[in-house]
């Protein structure tokens, strides 16, 4: 069934985001121009219509097997992660501000690698506390005075964006170590462009599938000898980790082989992967283990999944590693809040998208502010990732307060605090017909060379009511992104 | 493109897996086929014996009904059943995902995943039929969609040399159940009931239309074994397989200069050879049980030495051959 394009009846004429910014509508008093026809087109539907179209979606992603694993009793179930068939919509101007503004933050972030790693000026320049970093339990001391090809250290990021209720975008959280959930960008597209062809029709969407494409060039470019075919490969922690389908998908997406641990040995320190004629060599791995788990050699020594050696034969230049060896002192959410002095330190600009107003418990002040103003602040944990350990004041029983009052007091430099940001909104199929729901975005940079952004990323939704953690191990599913054409207004 | 030794032996045991589910619909349809048949004096406890299942199957069902025989081969927890075929058809297949084609591995996942949620009353004796022509139905989309749209390079040859190693195991197997387990007494040979198991036998294995242009009249045990084992245009035939076997393994060594598998060539020139050189009638005088057991043994040489040569698996010190009917 196709869309009428005729008079909106009422699918959305009841639809209120009340005080937060609407992803769809802009302000719902002056919507935005951008997104008319796609509202026309929805506002036209049946709701038993997209409702079916909703289910068969999620049919079809199970299907496919486009899932997650999620352990629970020992037992390992395929889940999907919850997909929306309503689209969040970024106009061209906007995208061209975001891709500015993630290119700008993963250039600082390589610099402040590549510093701290060599001369470590930022620290004796005191712009960053030396002990937040050189104490970082992610602070890599094997990486000190390596260098890597075109000093980047993070090929593969994820920048975790929210927007607040004035429609400005921030930077809530970076993924500089192994972001995960590029795989649910593409496949998203291509479930929309299966049940949805009639919405899409004509609006002009920039496409998102040659992210494959672009991450094996990188991989190309920052292998080393004289650049004739290297192998790459894809180092998985194995068909048991959560993410293995996001790894078939950029295995198959590079064309390259997706290997374990047990595949690859490392011989007179150069990485070779067991093949059906003996050793073949390897020279640039894309990993999706963390550097604890890379070669028990080097890190943690009970490592099952890494690769013994691999850390020399990387020392020695023999293959490139992606993400480089160290870069989760980059992305712990301590160093968070000294982005914005990093791009005006190393780049001397402004920052193109803010941070969230954040404070670092370790500072005396910062503590007493947090302690204080407990209840109207989400106080979170440096060291934890997936939405685990927060505490949102304003939602918190008063027991949940003095727990986190406790926990602050006993250990202060393990948290941060943030005003609770009113995350955007964007329609969503619910039971209840269209209602909104919170969203954030993870846009993806890939940088070997040069940094490219795929436009769009990953829009997360929190599907309960008034929740605002759209993590997908607490209940969020995702949406497609749609980042219209240079010819939209 | 290399091939990972790892995938070789998952996509190796993908098509033997798949090829197995399909003859175990095989197997219990043509078991409900001698049911219906030998009014009351069934024989579902024979498909046990035939696997060597006794200990497992009586520690979890305290007599041979055909309602726990087909429970426990549908879906109980162990190797046999063919819940666990298609659990480690699926696993290989998720394993083997960024090589196989999208659409085999999702009608894979599918086919598993409308397994589960299957209930008893599905596998009631009376839906047994349409329950195993399903299975059967899906392991041949399978194959179809292999066959169309698995890309032909080293990983083709693989999953060719699996699939043609189990189909040639599970026949001898199938020929097994009717003449070990459910010999009939010397006055039944010949007997109707004798020649429409013997149909059965040829029915399950899609044989019975071949087998009867080959032998327009008649048919005896001596005729429809040798059918069986050594015809040379029947699909399911042993010869047939064995000769597959050797085909793909010179193709595949001389197209993708692979040096190993010579040792598994060997054995499959040793086990056509044999084939190829007693007759029928010889082989049941001397015993067709102990002969087909032979043969399943060197299936599982073979299926060693293609270990050793190709999926980096270690040789053991002593020559102890495990019985490798199970991924590793």
């Amino acid at each position: 069934m196709s869309v009428p394009e005729g008079n909106p009846s009422n699918l959305l004429s009841s639809y209120d985001p009340g005080l937060f910014f609407d992803e769809l509508f802009g302000r719902m008093d002056a919507p935005a121009e951008h997104t008319a026809l796609i509202r026309q087109r929805l506002a036209a539907l049946d709701f038993e219509e997209l409702r079916r179209r909703a289910m068969n979606a999620e049919r079809e992603l199970f299907n496919l097997g486009i899932t997650f694993l999620v352990y629970s009793n020992k037992n390992a179930v395929d889940r999907i992660l919850p997909f929306d068939i309503i689209p969040r919509v970024i106009s061209a101007r906007e995208w061209a501000h975001l891709e500015a503004g993630v290119t700008q933050r993963v250039a600082a972030l390589n610099h402040f690698l590549q510093d701290i790693y060599h001369d470590q000026k930022i620290l004796k320049d005191g712009i960053i506390p030396a002990e937040l970093v050189l104490g970082n339990a992610n602070y890599r001391p094997q990486m000190v005075g390596l260098d890597v090809p075109f000093n980047t250290y993070i090929h593969i990021m994820g920048v975790d964006l929210v927007r607040d209720r004035h429609g400005t975008f921030r930077v809530l959280e970076d993924n500089g170590r192994v972001p995960s959930g590029v795989s649910y960008v593409v496949e998203n597209r291509h479930m929309m462009q299966r049940v949805f062809p009639d919405l899409m029709q004509d609006i002009g969407i920039r496409p998102v599938d040659n992210y494959g494409h672009k991450l094996l060039e990188a991989m190309m470019e920052i292998a080393p000898g004289d650049g004739n075919d290297p192998q790459v490969a894809l180092l998985s922690p194995g068909s048991y980790n959560s993410a293995y389908f996001e790894h078939i998908f950029l295995a198959r997406e590079m064309g390259v082989p997706l290997v374990e641990g047990s595949d690859l040995v490392v011989e007179n320190d150069r990485v070779f992967m067991k093949t059906t004629s003996g050793l073949a060599p390897v020279d640039s791995i894309y990993r999706r283990i963390d550097d604890a788990f890379l070669d028990p050699l080097a890190f943690n020594p009970d490592s099952m999944l890494g690769v013994p050696g691999l850390l020399e034969a990387y020392r020695k230049g023999n293959v490139a590693l992606a993400n480089a060896i160290g870069t989760g002192v980059a992305d712990d959410k301590a160093v968070y809040c000294y982005v914005p002095r990093m791009i005006k330190y190393y780049l001397d600009q402004d920052p193109i998208i803010p941070n969230v107003d954040t404070r670092i418990c370790r500072e005396p002040d910062a503590l007493q502010y947090t302690l204080d103003n407990l209840d109207k602040l989400v106080v979170k944990p440096v060291g934890e990732a997936g939405g685990y350990g927060i505490t949102i004041g304003p939602r918190a029983s008063a027991a949940e307060l003095e727990e986190c009052r406790a926990k602050l007091l006993a250990d202060p430099d393990n948290y941060i605090s943030q005003p609770v940001v009113d995350l955007s909104v964007c329609p969503t199929v619910t039971d209840d017909g269209i209602e909104p729901r919170h969203v954030d975005l993870r846009p993806f940079a890939i940088t070997g060379k040069s940094t490219w952004v795929l436009p769009g990323g990953l829009s997360r939704v929190a599907l309960k009511r008034g929740t605002l953690i759209v993590n997908s191990s607490q209940g969020g599913g995702s949406k497609d992104t749609w980042v219209l054409e240079g010819s939209t207004p | 493109m290399n091939l990972l030794a790892r995938y070789a032996e998952c996509i190796f045991w993908m098509a033997r897996y798949m090829e197995r589910a399909e003859n175990l619909a095989r197997i219990l349809d043509v078991h409900e086929t001698f049911a219906r048949d030998m009014r009351g004096a069934t024989n579902w406890f024979s498909i046990v014996q035939l696997n060597a299942d006794e200990k497992d199957f009586f520690s979890r069902h305290e007599k041979a009904t055909a309602e726990a025989v087909i429970q426990y081969y549908m879906f109980d927890d162990h190797p046999n059943s063919l819940v666990s075929m298609l659990r480690m058809a699926r696993f290989n297949a998720r394993t083997l995902r960024p090589w196989i084609s999208t659409e085999m591995w999702t009608q894979i996942n599918m086919f598993h995943n409308r397994l589960l949620e299957m209930e008893s009353k599905d596998v009631a004796l009376p839906n047994l039929s349409k329950l195993c022509t399903w299975i059967k139905e899906e392991c041949q989309k399978h194959t179809g969609i292999t066959e169309g749209t698995f890309y032909r390079d080293q990983g083709w040859y693989f999953y060719q040399l699996g699939k043609y190693i189990e189909r040639a195991d599970q026949t001898t197997r199938l020929l097994d159940i009717k003449y070990h387990t459910l010999l009939p007494s010397p006055i039944d040979v010949g007997s109707t009931l004798d020649v429409s198991q013997w149909t059965s036998v040829l029915r399950a294995a899609a044989g019975y239309h071949a087998f009867r242009r080959v032998y327009p009249r008649g048919m005896s045990p001596t005729t429809v074994a040798g059918f069986m084992l050594f015809n040379e245009g029947f699909p399911r035939s042993v010869v047939m397989c064995v000769r597959q076997m050797d085909g793909l393994l010179t193709r595949m060594k001389s197209r993708y200069s692979l040096r190993g598998g010579n040792e598994a060539m060997e054995e499959v020139d040793e086990l056509l050879g044999a084939l190829l050189s007693r007759p029928i009638e010889a082989i049941i005088r001397e015993g067709l049980h102990e002969y087909l057991e032979w043969v399943q043994e060197q299936l599982v040489a073979i299926t060693n030495e293609i270990g050793f040569a190709f999926f980096g698996q270690e040789r053991p010190p002593m020559q102890v051959q495990s019985q490798s009917q199970t991924q590793p």
